[in-house]
């Protein structure tokens, strides 16, 4: 049908969903209903279409799949989209966590539910165009897009200062982004398209590279986001509903890793060396210094954005490493942190909703009214503790390894990183969960109702499964990083100042 | 071919403009013999001409013609400016039929300045020599004064009137002093021959003649630093008159604008691309932070146009054909983004009373979804924020200045393009995130249709933008 393939489906799907819920008339309890279920069964029906996308992907090797490309604004920037290793799992950790966004909204969102539902459709059409764009502009327009619905997801639905977070997240991250478009177009000069397979094997001049480098790291920073450019997520978590909390955590934070794994080491070689100390720098600051600011935090929802930051320090710090190591770990990490933070988000908005206050001091002894609440949450804590057993501990074990080998003192700072983030959760757990349940009005608190144990049974199982198997993620991302890493010690050897201190090639 | 073409073979190529000529003769006859009742019927046959005329551009093969000496000249550049020339005066017909009725200013005069306005846009966009390019000006420039003032009873509108034309008599004077310096130095005012005279240098005299050219079409483009006249005019006009001074004369002026630098001073682009390069910065820093206070809606769409014809100036500023190519996709654009505006801020009518200012628009979106739903989009595209048209519009400006090396440049350019975002988001967030007042009146039929067709420009311009970038491809090759 029109020549479109299944990369072109996941995109319409759920635009079409937003068409149909848009379709939907006055704002009755019927109306509000049929946008819940056609939300679901629209984010189901693209999950499992991203399914049949995994089971014809060929996860041995590192070549673009499913490509399909159709004419757009000329022959050199056509509407290019294709997968490989680094974005297969991206698009499935979007397309999986979307019906557990759908279903933590049900009931908390009760005003302008059309809508509501509207914009988080297109916001995931928005992210698995980031995902599985084939050309840069395409790249771009995704990248940007996603803003539009979440500013308005933040700024509609969020909390009481949610102008001020919405207006923040949106100039923040679009002052970020001008600066890669410009590159973009540099790029286009340069190689004369900007297919993003093509220029993966462009060699762009040194100096070039350093201001390409420059400018996609602002973008990729402040969405990441690094130290000292993080200050917008706080804002933002803690404003956004909690389903807005879990996409940004949960994939709008990795399209700043996945861009640089995209774009910034594979078509910058040369410059990505030259910068890894710097790299490797703001990520031990923001590893050590935002798990000390979220020790101090007293509002739930902050405290865990702050540990995001954290977290992504891991990331960068694993990616830039550029070793088999670093990379797989800081890929695996953003799988993780996906499952896990998005998790995290969902339980402190179960409580929030029978609460409404995320306020940490308000809680204690929940464990006495709320056992599998509390069980849950358990889980979720480790995992993001990065306790053996976890999905967490993978992706930052390897990560560390990584840093080990690049740099033995990057790795000395990095770990107290991981002790730091054991007391800022563990002591959030206690706080909240355990203690005496002295305070009057959590008396007659519940424990998860059915709808609450379907939306976090399966996100406590993934977290464990991917904790001690984690070999069906790693084994994706294998043969990509394997070719990524083939491609940048070539290039890296052919720059003669890189030769001497390039690493011997790995075992 | 036949006959008619035989006898008057010079004037086939200005057909689209003796349609509007004649046209606009016979409408003023009916007017005045018919009276203050003519008004309705005046109104349609204004319309019907300007649709007339359009389908008499569109039907041009776009070839390179000259006529009356080497004085009009008509190609693609000008097939596709004339054809948003007279969209957006069409429009502003559409536009303007409730208000002034509403206002009980509703006479005929008004469609025959237009067309007069338009005709004179038209031979701007057609102009190959100094003189043309004046004449198409003035009658432009004149029919506008007269516009501005049109509620005669209105303190405002008349004193937006007067300003307009002092102000403009002011830079038409530098204009033609400019252009008899370029006579005086080069001895032609025709453009291919002022090439010729110049091969490629230029002395004193041709500077600061482009010095003087050049600040009379800035006021005309309204840009920095001869824009002071445009937000005072833009709010003491009538609505739809304003929606007409930041739709269709810009098209012209930019028409002119490129016709006149790309046209006349190819080879010396040295000398004007530093002008062009200072007006442009300026008028996008400008309209970015001079907006971030205002309240009044139509003094933030000024500022907002201000802005955008510093973004446009930057693919003139490349003076390549790309940046060409850029301008045309850009006015494009700019055309959709502003009617569409002007369609809904010409909607904001309860009670009998028209709302300007910002707050006006609160909780739009629980009132009028659907006008708040296009408003937004048309903010965003204005912003620049992708998948919308406008995105597409500074990528191609900007995609010429970078190939120009005019990097610093395009580097202020997006950062001014955020500051001008937050208050194109201003307005969402007044839409969206505020509470509603109260209900306005349904939308005028008029401002429906104009609103309709800005929207599916700007919604779906990024999925298929083939028609639109190849039009300007084309219009931008013929100039070179």
């Amino acid at each position: 049908m029109l020549g479109l393939g299944i990369l072109s489906g996941l995109l319409i799907v759920p635009l079409c969903g937003a068409a149909f819920i848009l379709t939907l008339g006055e704002e009755t309890e019927a109306a509000k209903r049929n946008a819940r279920w056609a939300a679901l069964i629209t984010t189901l029906a693209t999950f499992l279409l991203s399914l049949v996308a995994w089971g014809r992907y060929d996860a041995t090797t590192a070549n673009f799949q499913l490509v399909e490309t159709h004419a757009w604004l000329s022959e050199a920037t056509r509407f290019k989209l294709g997968v490989d290793g680094f974005s297969m799992p991206l698009i499935l950790l979007t397309t999986f966590l979307m019906p557990f966004c759908i279903g933590a909204s049900w009931l908390s969102v009760n005003v302008r539910v059309k809508e509501y539902f509207v914009a988080f459709l297109v916001l995931e059409t928005t992210m698995i165009g980031v995902f599985c764009a084939l050309d840069l502009v395409l790249f771009y327009l995704f990248f940007e897009a996603g803003l539009i619905p979440m500013f308005l997801i933040i700024g509609i639905w969020g909390g009481k200062r949610r102008i001020y977070a919405s207006f923040k997240f949106f100039l923040y991250t679009l002052l970020g982004s001008v600066l890669m478009l410009l590159a973009i177009m540099a790029m286009y000069w340069h190689a004369g398209t900007t297919d993003i397979p093509t220029l993966l094997h462009t060699r762009f001049p040194v100096e070039l590279q350093t201001w390409l480098w420059l400018a996609f790291f602002a973008s990729f920073a402040v969405k990441m986001p690094m130290w000292p450019v993080h200050t917008w997520l706080p804002d933002a978590h803690v404003e956004a509903p909690t389903a807005g909390s879990v996409i940004l955590a949960g994939i709008l934070l990795k399209m700043g890793g996945y861009g640089f794994i995209r774009i910034s080491l594979p078509m910058f070689p040369d410059a990505s060396h030259a910068f890894a100390p710097m790299v490797f720098a703001l990520s031990v600051i923001a590893i050590i210094f935002t798990s000390l600011i979220a020790l101090m935090q007293s509002d739930i929802k902050k405290l865990i954005a702050y540990s995001s930051v954290a977290h992504m320090g891991f990331v960068t710090l694993g990616l830039f490493t550029m070793n088999e190591q670093g990379i797989q770990g800081a890929l695996f990490l953003m799988i993780s942190h996906g499952i896990v933070s998005g998790a995290l988000f969902l339980c402190v908005g179960v409580v929030y909703d029978r609460m409404h206050t995320r306020e940490i001091a308000a809680y204690g002894g929940l464990v006495k009214r709320m056992p599998l609440y509390a069980a849950a949450m358990m889980v979720f804590t480790m995992a993001n503790v990065g306790l053996p057993g976890t999905s967490g501990f993978v992706g930052e074990f390897l990560a560390m390894m990584g840093a080990f080998r690049a740099n033995p003192t990057v790795a000395f700072f990095s770990v107290f990183g991981i002790i730091l983030s054991a007391g800022y959760a563990l002591w959030l757990y206690a706080r909240v969960i355990y203690g005496k349940l002295e305070k009057p009005n959590l008396q007659g608190i519940l424990d998860l109702d059915l709808r609450e144990k379907i939306i976090i049974a399966p996100l406590v199982a993934l977290t464990i499964y991917y904790g001690v198997h984690p070999a069906p993620v790693l084994d994706t991302f294998a043969p990509s990083t394997d070719a990524l890493m083939q491609s940048m010690r070539t290039a890296l050897s052919n720059t003669q100042t890189a030769a001497a201190t390039l690493p011997p090639a790995s075992r | 071919m036949n006959a008619a073409q035989i006898v008057l073979p010079a004037l086939g190529p200005a057909l689209p403009e003796l349609i509007l000529s004649v046209g606009v003769l016979v409408l003023i006859l009916y007017g005045a013999f018919r009276g203050e009742r003519s008004a309705e019927g005046v109104n349609v046959g204004a319309l019907i001409l300007l649709v007339v005329a359009l389908f008499a551009v569109m039907s041009q093969s776009g070839a390179k013609v000259t006529t009356l000496n080497g004085s009009f000249i008509v190609d693609n550049f000008s097939k596709v400016m004339k054809a948003l020339i007279l969209l957006g005066s069409a429009a502003t017909i559409l536009l303007s039929r409730d208000y002034f009725q509403r206002e009980r200013i509703d006479r005929f005069e008004f469609p025959i300045l237009l067309i007069l306005c338009t005709i004179g846009m038209m031979v701007m966009a057609s102009a190959n020599d100094l003189i043309a390019l004046y004449l198409g000006l003035e009658l432009q420039s004149l029919a506008a004064y007269v516009i501005a003032a049109f509620h005669r009873d209105n303190l405002k509108s008349t004193e937006a009137g007067l300003k307009y034309f002092v102000l403009g008599a002011l830079s038409s004077g530098m204009l033609l002093y400019g252009a008899s310096l370029v006579y005086g130095f080069t001895g032609t005012v025709s453009f291919p021959g002022i090439v010729a005279a110049l091969d490629g240098t230029a002395g004193f005299g041709i500077v600061l003649g482009i010095v003087f050219v050049a600040a009379g079409v800035a006021f005309k483009l309204a840009a920095v630093p001869f824009h002071m006249w445009t937000p005072d005019v833009y709010e003491g006009s009538p609505t739809p008159v304003t929606a007409f001074f930041a739709s269709a004369p810009k098209m012209a002026a930019m028409a002119m604008t490129v016709r006149l630098f790309i046209g006349a001073f190819p080879d010396v682009t040295a000398i004007w691309q530093q002008i062009i390069v200072f007006v442009a910065i300026a008028s996008m820093a400008l309209g970015s932070f001079a907006a971030i206070g205002q309240r009044s809606l139509k003094r933030l769409m000024a500022y907002s146009s201000i802005g955008n014809v510093g973004y446009a100036l930057v693919g003139l500023a490349a003076g390549s054909q790309e940046g060409i190519s850029g301008v045309v996709v850009y006015m494009i654009i700019y055309l959709a983004m502003t009617l569409g505006a002007f369609a809904v801020l010409l909607s904001l009518r309860r009670g009998g009373r028209m709302f300007e200012s910002v707050d006006d628009l609160a909780g739009l979106s629980r009132t009028h979804p659907v006008m708040a739903f296009c408003l937004a989009a048309m903010m965003f595209s204005l912003a620049g924020i992708p998948p919308l048209a406008g995105f597409f519009a500074k990528y191609y400006v900007f995609l010429a200045a970078i190939k120009s090396g005019l990097v610093a440049l395009a580097i202020i350019g997006v950062v001014t393009s955020v500051v001008g975002a937050f208050y194109y988001l201003r307005l969402v967030k007044v839409m969206y995130f505020d509470e509603p007042v109260a209900a306005y009146e349904p939308m005028p039929p008029g401002a429906r249709i104009v609103l309709a067709l800005a929207s599916l420009v700007v919604v779906l311009l990024g999925i298929v933008p083939g028609p639109i970038v190849g039009a300007a491809g084309a219009a931008a090759k013929s100039l070179f």
